[in-house]
């Protein structure tokens, strides 16, 4: 086929497919409220129930962090830095992306799996036969649960992991408490915070839209079910990775 | 009651639906059979409002179920061919989903209970999850979801399907006492003989997305067309020639 006929059928394609999931998210958040207790459980199922994955993981990247940049800085006299650039690392950066991915590697197949086995056995069907908006019932809570959660779970993440390093730096590095503390805040401005956190909510969008994008539209039994799960995954990491580097040159 | 004219619905190249015609009416039960692939779910899909069909359209009442939707879908209930239990309730909250918007928790609980028991379902099986039930009790739950809200019209797709000789014949039975019991009308899918047998007032034999015989079932044993005598004697046919060739 002719490479110009191929190049612009890719490009309607993907043109259409990124206004459907436009559309299907406008649609999702402009339902927020219509089920408070359904919002209350998701808010659970992706906020409390990620705490502990998420801590996890800040906890070893700030301490992973901490000996890299003590190894790296120690080459130009600049081991010093440690609690400086580990508090900015994990707030405007790893805490956001890697909270982001765990959310996406726990949540985005969750809720592909759960939507998608609601779609091939005709539960979702039968919410519209109970007069029920499938939209406001399963995709709004969802969307706006995973926006209002993971921006809370990077902030106790970045807090997390900068105590990991902490933990690194007095135990295995030779720091002063109080100094590496002291130090960590000393540098760490507002906008990395904020940055970090508005990141987040980024993400957690991206994370629930994935899922409940791919879980809506499975098809084809248990295959169909596993393929929805798996794309979701895949499209919630490479889009928050895309989103980070969009972010980051717009923020800073 | 219930009138449906001239729809047609293709998907692709494939017309499923071309000009069936169907008419219903109040307490009657309708049951439509036909073979795999002959277009009985997507039928079943457009008077529900689940597809759209591509021309035809729907009665109910004298007006166009389009204009009517919202009043049609508080009074109508419907068994899925697998139950469609919702995995995340107990069966108690999916019997009153319905009921839990204009009842207290209290009152809706009591009728979903009322109604478990009017399927042979006990009040020990109200906390239980779908997944904790066999597949007979899921049909029973379903069932009992499906008249919850006393419906005018219920629809059946399939509703034997999976179930062993014995506890189909008790599905046919208790379809057959709720259409009775209730006045409502029953629109059943299946390709299950002794389902058309035990539940229909008036049969539909659908053929290449067309209504190709109806009558009553006593008519039925007697009609002259090769392909429901066929269908009812479950006499194999050559496949090239297709199913109502």
């Amino acid at each position: 086929m002719n490479p110009v006929r191929l190049t612009g059928r890719a490009a309607i394609g993907l043109t259409r497919t990124t206004g459907r999931v436009a559309i299907f998210a406008a649609r999702g958040l402009g339902r927020v409220w219509q089920h408070p207790a359904e919002l209350a459980r998701q808010v659970m199922q992706i906020g409390w129930l990620s705490l502990p994955v998420v801590g996890l993981t800040a906890l070893f990247t700030g301490a992973a962090l901490a000996l890299q940049i003590h190894s790296g800085g120690q080459r130009f006299q600049a081991g010093d830095v440690v609690p400086a650039i580990v508090a900015i690392g994990m707030a405007r950066e790893l805490g956001p992306v890697l909270g982001g991915l765990m959310v996406a590697a726990r949540v985005a197949s969750a809720i592909a799996a759960e939507l998608g086995t609601m779609r091939v056995t005709d539960q979702i069907d039968a919410l519209v036969t109970l007069s029920t908006d499938p939209m406001g019932w399963l995709v709004s809570p969802r969307l706006w649960a995973a926006l209002l959660c993971v921006p809370v779970l990077v902030g106790v993440g970045d807090v997390i992991g900068i105590m990991g390093g902490w933990l690194i730096g007095v135990n295995a590095l030779g720091f002063n408490s109080a100094v590496y503390l002291s130090n960590s805040w000393a540098y760490l401005e507002s906008w990395d915070v904020v940055s970090g956190l508005l990141k987040g909510a980024v993400f957690g969008l991206i994370v629930a839209l994935s899922g409940c994008w791919f879980g809506m539209t499975a098809a084809g039994g248990a295959a169909g079910v596993g393929r929805a799960t798996t794309n979701a995954v895949v499209a919630a990491s490479v889009g928050i990775l895309a989103a980070n580097f969009a972010l980051t040159g717009l923020f800073f | 009651m219930l009138a449906v004219r001239g729809i047609c619905k293709a998907y692709g190249a494939k017309q499923v639906l071309d000009g069936v015609d169907l008419d219903l009416a109040q307490g009657e039960s309708l049951v439509v059979i036909g073979g795999s692939g002959t277009g009985k779910s997507v039928l079943l899909r457009c008077i529900l409002g689940l597809e759209t069909p591509d021309a035809g359209s729907i009665l109910w009442q004298g007006r166009p179920l389009a204009e009517n939707r919202a009043a049609f879908m508080d009074r109508f209930g419907m068994l899925f061919q697998n139950a469609a239990l919702f995995d995340s309730l107990p069966v108690w909250r999916n019997v009153a989903f319905r009921l839990l918007r204009t009842m207290p928790k209290a009152q809706a609980r009591a009728v979903a209970i009322e109604k478990l028991a009017r399927v042979g379902l006990g009040p020990e099986v109200a906390e239980l999850y779908p997944a904790e039930l066999s597949g007979g009790m899921r049909k029973r739950a379903g069932l009992a979801r499906a008249i919850a809200a006393d419906p005018k019209v219920i629809f059946f797709d399939e509703p034997t399907t999976g179930l062993d000789p014995i506890r189909a014949a008790a599905i046919n039975a208790l379809i057959r006492g709720i259409v009775d019991e209730t006045g409502a009308t029953g629109i059943t899918i299946t390709h299950d003989m002794s389902s058309v047998r035990s539940v229909a007032d008036r049969v539909a034999l659908l053929d290449r997305g067309r209504v190709r015989w109806q009558g009553g079932v006593a008519e039925m044993d007697a009609a002259q067309d090769d392909y429901l005598a066929d269908f009812i004697a479950g006499r194999a046919r050559p496949m090239a020639r297709g199913p109502g060739a």
